[in-house]
């Protein structure tokens, strides 16, 4: 059997001794990366803070390589777990090999000093978040991102196996989140280093990590593999979602749909109307979509934001039911927009719907342009 | 980097003291030539028995005691700032010298009724007794209390109540019998006995000496009590004895020269700008070197600049760390803007 890094036994956090969160028993084994999620004040942080003793736990244990962390000494568990905290730094006067190099705290002598080796393992743990360049900056003087992956290097030079992660993924853009997961599980898969964190984007969580935990409520609402955890309504009903749609499995996130009669029909498919779709959307305008079999990619977007959508089965071309039902949509709207996907054998009653429409007097939109421009 | 700017720093620091101590032997009413001086010094010469006299018991104790406590005073400043992880606040913020100057102006309304008399020893007494009791109140609160600028706003609180008590019995007292009080708490090096600089010797060294073993944690401590917790540091012990350690340099700085302003706030940072660190192994020292030598340069400013009236040192001191410490702030302000 693979033995645990870090155990969670039916731990219940709090703060002032009021149980917040009771019950948690989580596992996590060596070089696994384990994501909590869920709603703003759930309680993921103070989960997180109850593993570092941050925060006295009210009941239950933290098994620390199956010792109860409680009978281990705060240096001891400083060589094993590290941490990256959401609390501002703002030290003065210190550049980041400096504030790195304290990460040494638990194996240098009485007085601080860094041998040749302590500097090794520094240069090499800034190394690993790419920040070599900025070892001689004032850590007062460097970007969120850089900031981020430098405290992540303070982590690092711990040598811990374990490190705990409070969102570290927030106020950071899209580039620096990837990069900086992209160096977690670098870290997990190569040096085996297990991490527990709290992340806010789902669709990021779901990519990197093994284990998902679900927070919320006073328990824990899911608890799995992320497979098993975006399978499903899952997220939705963490997160309370009522307008608007998460799709679990590509990670996409889409507005709520506009309400009222349908004004206008979306010939598309093969992720060709996917922008008319998010434009319509945006304007308020409620629309109807067709024809799209049941494997296009359309149909992510289309299905959570059209208020009808005619559908064949994967693979399949239309029937001519779905036809009869898709040219019913026409008749009632004034404008049919042609998104321009390609032709092909499977998807010739596209040609057919945009001449029945022009057959009818219909206005044909072609562009992203032209839909501005139309009188909707 | 910053190993070449210590190697430089350090040496610089003592040449400048080695080099203002000199002069303030040499500079006063009676002028004292260097010839004197060495022999006097080294030779034990005593057939000047002027100058001998001067300088034994008069200009040097004076000396090594403003040395003395403008190094503990600009040390506390440090760890109040390394404390606070503001570099603006200094040691008298905690209520200390409000504490030790109310303790003063009752024991001295006491002493002044029943005997008629305050002997400089009890004023010494009780000034370090009054700052040790605002001192300990501020303890009770730093267990409690987790949040810094809580804390901070005590100790400013603890020094209206204290002034507000002092003022009230002020009111009811007698002018010639608060002379003391007044000229306590103008702060002054002048009287300095060698008694005086054995005592404050005696607590000063060894805190000195604590201070400097703490420095491992402590520069944990500078980036967050968050990460000084995970690597292992006891928070609220290590809390604990800074405001001690802090508590019984400024308190002793009180008691032998009052409270003396801006030293404390001011002179780590000039050190800090110098060695451009934080780390307090590095500051430790260079924060209680360029106090001695701030604190002596100007008790020798405050000694001749108006001769033969002395100026208290505080109006010397406030006189140049005010506009460091409005500098300070601007330049502190630009940095972040940038």
């Amino acid at each position: 059997m693979k033995t645990d890094k870090l155990r969670l036994d039916s731990l219940t956090v709090g703060y002032n001794r009021v149980p917040l969160i009771s019950d948690i028993t989580l596992s996590l084994a060596k070089g696994e990366i384990m994501t909590l999620i869920g709603p703003n004040g759930a309680g993921k942080s103070t989960i997180l803070k109850s593993i570092t003793r941050h925060l006295a736990s009210i009941a239950g244990t933290v098994y620390l390589d199956d010792k109860n962390m409680r009978l281990i000494s705060g240096t001891d568990v400083a060589k094993k777990l590290a941490v990256v905290l959401t609390e501002r730094i703002r030290p003065e006067m210190m550049t980041c090999f400096e504030f790195v190099s304290a990460g040494r705290y638990p194996y240098t002598g009485s007085f601080g000093m860094l041998t040749a080796h302590d500097k090794e393992v520094v240069k090499g743990a800034l190394e690993k978040v790419n920040a070599l360049d900025i070892a001689d900056k004032d850590i007062s003087q460097i970007s969120d991102g850089q900031r981020q992956r430098i405290l992540l290097a303070r982590a690092i030079c711990q040598e811990p196996e374990v490190i705990v992660l409070d969102e570290p993924t927030s106020f950071l853009d899209i580039r620096h989140k990837i990069e900086l997961l992209g160096i977690l599980s670098d870290m997990a898969k190569k040096s085996g280093i297990s991490v527990v964190m709290s992340l806010h984007e789902i669709d990021l969580a779901q990519r990197v990590s093994d284990r998902i935990v679900c927070v919320k409520g006073d328990k824990i609402a899911a608890y799995g593999t992320p497979e098993e955890i975006f399978s499903d309504d899952t997220i939705k009903r963490l997160y309370d979602i009522e307008s608007g749609s998460f799709n679990a499995l590509l990670g996409n996130i889409e507005l709520a749909s506009p309400s009222g009669e349908i004004r206008c029909f979306v010939v598309g498919g093969g992720g060709c109307g996917i922008p008319y779709y998010r434009a319509l959307q945006k304007r308020g305008i409620p629309f109807a979509a067709g024809i799209l079999p049941g494997n296009d990619i359309d149909l992510a977007v289309a299905a959570p934001l059209a208020k009808y959508v005619v559908k064949t089965p994967p693979f399949m071309t239309a029937s001519p039911g779905d036809i009869a039902e898709a040219k019913k949509l026409i008749d009632s709207v004034d404008i049919v927009i042609d998104c321009g996907c390609p032709a092909g054998e499977l998807n010739c009653f596209n040609s057919q719907l945009l001449n029945y429409a022009s057959d009818k007097g219909k206005t044909i939109v072609k562009s992203l342009a032209e839909l501005e421009e139309a009188e909707l | 980097m910053s190993r070449i700017r210590s190697c430089i720093v350090f040496p610089l620091f003592l040449v400048l003291l080695l080099a203002a101590v000199i002069l303030s032997i040499h500079i006063g009413s009676v002028s004292i030539s260097a010839k004197d001086i060495v022999d006097i010094l080294f030779k034990g010469d005593r057939s000047n028995s002027v100058a001998y006299n001067i300088i034994w018991k008069i200009r040097l104790p004076r000396i090594v005691l403003a040395s003395l406590l403008g190094g503990a005073l600009s040390l506390s400043g440090f760890l109040i700032q390394t404390f606070f992880r503001n570099p603006i606040a200094g040691p008298f913020v905690l209520g200390i010298s409000s504490g030790a100057k109310l303790f003063l102006a009752i024991t001295t309304i006491i002493m002044t009724g029943l005997f008629n008399q305050m002997p400089v020893s009890v004023t010494v007494i009780a000034s370090f007794v009054g700052s040790l009791l605002s001192l300990l109140l501020v303890l009770l609160f730093t267990g409690k209390v987790r949040s810094m600028s809580i804390l901070l706003v005590i100790g400013i609180m603890i020094s209206y109540i204290c002034s507000a008590i002092t003022d009230l019995l002020i009111n009811f007292a007698n002018d010639s019998d608060i002379v003391n009080l007044t000229h306590w708490s103008m702060g002054s090096f002048s009287a300095a006995t060698w008694q005086d600089v054995y005592i404050s010797a005696f607590i000063v060294l060894p805190t000195l000496l604590i201070v400097f073993f703490a420095s491992k944690p402590m520069g944990a401590y500078l980036m967050g009590e968050g990460y000084a917790k995970s690597l292992g540091v006891n928070i609220r012990a290590f809390r604990v004895l800074l405001v001690l350690m802090t508590g019984i340099l400024s308190s002793c700085v009180a008691a032998f020269a009052g409270p003396i302003s801006f030293v404390g706030i001011a002179v780590p940072h000039i050190s800090r700008l110098l060695l451009k660190t934080s780390k307090p192994i590095l500051m430790i020292p260079a924060s209680f070197l360029c106090g001695a030598l701030f604190c002596v340069l100007c008790d020798l400013g405050a000694r001749t600049l108006f001769s033969p009236t002395e100026l208290s040192i505080s109006t010397v001191t406030s006189a140049i760390g005010a506009p460091i410490v409005i500098w300070l702030l601007i330049s502190r302000r630009r940095r972040n803007e940038d």
